[in-house]
């Protein structure tokens, strides 16, 4: 093999040429974007240098809201997703026959286009002047009254906004848990069971540790999907989520950019980094937390 | 006690267990499949008997196509359609040829700094797209190139983590291969092009699929940079039809363009299910 060949380069050069306008000077220029005061997106210019983009982002009540809704979303929606993950795939774990059919099924989310699917939730959870609505209907039946879950109370939209990223996100963490449950070598549980250990026990003791690093894997990814959540409350509340109340750190920071309130690259990009902040802090957590109870084989 | 009867209860707690996974299983199910069906359900019912139904009917006994008529004559569904395709062909097109000549020369080929520069690249793959948003945006607005082709797939066809993928794949090729080509006397280019890629096909088909979905499911990049309905992606104008077509209370026709945007994944995911579902376990982010 030739020990230098320029030509390297030559393959390469695509692929800088794409990553450098694209990705590489975008993450410095964010950066200046940010302490930039009183940008001025016509004219490209500034008043002066410095953390007001940031005052301005922290005392902005939309953002506040954005910051409180996105908290409740991923404290809410990785626990729940990634128990209700385990549980289902321990069951599809136990089973043969029909596996595949079931795996198949419930991957099936993560192909569907988000903003799409998200109609079909709307009109399951509207409640209109026509029509309760789907789900009303049930809780109707159940003898519980009918609740306006897109324009009424924040705690019913708070919940269906919960429940379609859970049912968005469940994919994906299904598929991964799957595969580590199948990779968890028999022979320790064959042992166990020998010994007389109970089912919990075996869970427990030996499957739980086994399959620790999927599941913390799950978590990280968990917390920071979650903390982008933005296309799922599009899709069910509209556009304007900042009149619904339902906006999202994201949102903000686009709508910030663009749409009606938009042409303020300074403050989207001061709130953007601020949300990056915040990712990495629970990012570093979680990875201490990790070294504690994950166990690496 | 006596064995037999230790022995029924133990098949008793069986079949019990058995019963929960199957019950915790079907109910999944229904509730993933529940939507599709309920988006099928609305599409094919007509509008006035839809809106006749305080309590929605869980059937239909007089399907119509008639909303997937109107979803491709009132509002500009063919548009959309026609432009995500050409949108997700182009840009997976262009993806896959930056990945394999990155992925060739990280494998393959020698040169100063190469390892350092590799290094440099998995760090990319840390960059989260949220924060080059902002300047991409200017960049493509102060080129002009808002509301064209260009602007759309420009910044969407970097993925450093598929370069990562097939780098990986290119190195697990025996180098005696890459050696009786050179004797041969074959270019590097002709080697990649008819040895490496042959060869790896099966990762190249697999980026290029999580690629395909990706784009067809893009929202947030299409919506900052188009504002023309000439120029929307499905996702994009999926949330216009929503909003402003088809008079605000036609659900059904509504529901014929979702079912219309959801098919063309359903049935690649059903032709590819094996390679997708592989695919993303190693290296699937959503979620």
């Amino acid at each position: 093999m030739e020990k230098n060949n320029p030509k390297g380069f030559l393959y390469l050069l695509p692929a800088f040429l794409f990553l450098g306008f694209f990705l590489v000077y975008p993450l410095i220029d964010v950066f200046v974007y940010s302490f930039q005061e009183n940008y001025n997106f016509a004219s490209q210019t500034y008043t002066g240098v410095g953390l007001y983009n940031y005052a301005y982002v922290l005392h902005d009540p939309y953002f506040l809201q954005a910051l409180k809704n996105t908290f409740l979303l991923v404290l809410i929606t990785v626990p729940l997703s990634t128990g209700l993950a385990l549980l289902i795939s321990l069951c599809l774990s136990s089973i043969q026959k029909l596996r595949e059919l079931f795996q198949t099924i419930f991957f099936l989310p993560y192909v569907t286009n988000t903003l799409a699917v998200g109609l079909v939730f709307m009109i399951l959870f509207r409640k209109t002047a026509y029509s309760d609505g789907f789900v009303n209907l049930i809780l109707n039946a159940l003898g519980f009254a009918s609740v306006d879950f897109l324009s009424g109370p924040y705690w019913a939209k708070m919940l269906v906004l919960c429940l379609y990223t859970v049912w968005i996100v469940m994919p994906f963490k299904i598929l991964i848990l799957t595969s580590a449950l199948a990779s968890v070598d028999q022979t320790y549980r064959n042992a166990a069971r020998v010994d007389g250990a109970s089912k919990g026990r075996i869970f427990w003791r030996i499957t739980l540790p086994m399959i620790s690093p999927s599941l913390f894997y799950l978590v990280i990814t968990g917390f920071i999907g979650a903390f982008k959540a933005y296309s799922d409350a599009v899709a069910l509340f509209g556009t304007d989520l900042n009149a619904a109340g339902m906006n999202t750190i994201v949102g903000y920071v686009y709508d910030m950019l663009y749409g009606n309130a938009g042409g303020y690259p300074s403050y989207a990009s001061a709130a953007a980094i601020l949300l990056f902040a915040i990712v990495l802090t629970i990012t570093c957590i979680n990875l201490l937390v990790s070294k504690k109870h994950v166990h690496y084989v | 006690m006596d064995y037999a009867l230790i022995e029924k209860n133990a098949k008793r707690r069986q079949i019990a267990y058995l019963a929960a996974i199957g019950l915790v299983l079907v109910l999944w199910a229904i509730l993933v499949l529940f939507p599709f069906y309920w988006m099928l359900l609305t599409s094919v019912k007509s509008y006035g008997s839809y809106s006749s139904e305080f309590v929605p009917k869980l059937f239909t006994l007089h399907p119509t196509l008639e909303n997937f008529a109107s979803a491709f004559s009132q509002v500009p569904l063919s548009g959309y359609f026609l432009n995500t395709v050409i949108f997700t062909v182009i840009t997976t097109a262009l993806m896959l040829f930056v990945t394999i000549l990155a992925a060739f020369a990280f494998s393959r080929l020698r040169f100063p700094g190469r390892d350092l520069i590799f290094v440099a690249f998995l760090a990319l793959m840390m960059i989260p797209s949220e924060l080059v948003v902002i300047t991409n945006f200017v960049t493509i607005t102060q080129w002009g190139l808002r509301n064209t082709f260009l602007g759309l797939i420009l910044p969407s066809v970097t993925s450093v983590f598929y370069i990562y993928l097939l780098k990986e794949n290119f190195s697990q090729v025996p180098d005696e291969l890459y050696y009786a080509a050179k004797v041969d006397g074959t270019s590097d280019f002709k080697y990649l092009w008819k040895v490496l890629l042959p060869i790896c096909q099966p990762t190249v088909v697999t980026i290029a699929i999580l690629k395909i979905i990706e784009c067809w499911n893009s929202y947030v990049w299409p919506r900052l940079i188009t504002d023309k309905q000439d120029y929307f992606l499905v996702s994009v104008g999926i949330q216009e039809i929503r909003e402003n077509g088809f008079g605000r209370e036609n659900i059904p026709a509504m529901m014929a363009a979702v079912t219309v945007i959801s098919l063309p994944l359903i049935v690649l995911f059903l032709i590819f299910r094996k390679k997708i579902m592989a695919g993303v376990a190693r290296g699937g982010t959503k979620g």
